[in-house]
């Protein structure tokens, strides 16, 4: 199966990997999702289109859909070589209504959700959370504080989000590896906490 | 006022999506999820291969990426690369690995090699 092309080719998957696991960074346009992304992930991020049919009335025969219209979203994505046998992908995932169908596809298999907040724009931010719970996917949040902007006190935070007491709040700078690993790790160890 | 980050509707190139598949949808069921990792069998490619099922031949015979990934290098819709991968294990020339598993509960194991991997990289 070409093993000894694909070990020497950082494209593709190592060749004993036996399971995918798969996180999804949410939030609302320009929040940093990509950059999160491209800042944790192993290979250059890449982008996804997932074509969405809407119901329509109207007949549309030059797209060849009947009485369908249709967007397309496009969703960027990276990965992550965990261990010999595991590699995890981190999709952006967008946190628009309009985007639903999209979203039976994402949220199924996902581990949990990263919902990445921009506290200069908190309201942004409710109807993405609003969605991640309508598919009862797990969460913590990341607050992307980019250190010009003025500090936010978590408190004050999880009280305007209306956050449930056990969800984590980690500030985060989706440009440093480490921060944005370090929200990964604290989502990732709720998740553990969730599932006794 | 676009962003690489913003999820506006792109155009899918010159050819639209259903002439590439012929006008067949997706499969339903999750055989090809996003992160399922597929590549293609040893053998030699068939012939008389559409454009888009050579260059993912040409693609997959390198080793295993995910459903997501093949679809990224491609620059093809994910629905598209779905119906593209079902020929291919039609015609028993797809190996595929790490299906997630079809029920919707997070397993624990998971999760904890997870942690175990994420602390080790970045820890």
């Amino acid at each position: 199966m070409g093993s000894k092309l694909a070990s020497d080719n950082s494209t593709y998957v190592s060749e004993d990997v036996q399971k995918a696991a798969k996180i999804l960074v949410v939030g609302h346009f320009a929040v940093g999702k990509t950059t999160l992304i491209g800042t944790l992930s192993e290979i250059a991020p890449l982008r996804t289109e997932e074509t969405m049919t809407q119901a329509g009335s109207h007949i549309d025969d030059l797209k060849g859909v009947r009485g369908k219209t249709t967007t397309t979203v496009a969703m960027d994505f990276g990965r992550l070589t965990l261990s010999e046998k595991l590699v995890l992908y981190i999709f952006g995932t967008p946190g628009q209504q309009r985007f639903l169908q999209v979203w039976e596809d994402m949220s199924r298999g996902a581990l949990g959700a990263l919902i990445l907040v921009d506290p200069e724009r908190l309201e942004e931010s409710f109807p993405v959370i609003d969605l991640v719970e309508q598919y009862g996917l797990e969460y913590a949040i990341a607050v992307n504080q980019f250190d010009d902007h003025r500090q936010h006190p978590a408190e004050e935070l999880r009280e305007a989000l209306d956050l449930l007491p056990h969800t984590p709040v980690v500030t985060c700078d989706a440009r440093d590896r480490k921060s944005s690993a370090n929200a990964l790790i604290t989502l990732v160890r709720y998740l553990l906490n969730r599932h006794p | 006022m676009t962003t690489p980050e913003e999820q506006e509707p792109v155009d899918t190139g010159l050819v639209r999506p259903y002439v590439i598949t012929n006008g067949r949808e997706p499969p339903e069921d999750d055989r090809f999820s996003m992160i399922t990792l597929v590549t293609v069998s040893d053998e030699e490619p068939p012939r008389l291969l559409d454009p888009e099922m050579r260059k993912l031949w040409d693609l997959c015979s390198g080793g295993f990426l995910s459903v997501a990934e093949v679809a990224g290098h491609l620059r093809l819709p994910v629905g598209v690369v779905r119906v593209l991968l079902t020929d291919l294990a039609e015609q028993g020339r797809l190996i595929t690995r790490a299906a997630p598993p079809p029920a919707e509960l997070v397993d624990r194991e998971i999760l904890e090699e997870v942690l175990y991997g994420l602390q080790a990289r970045f820890g």
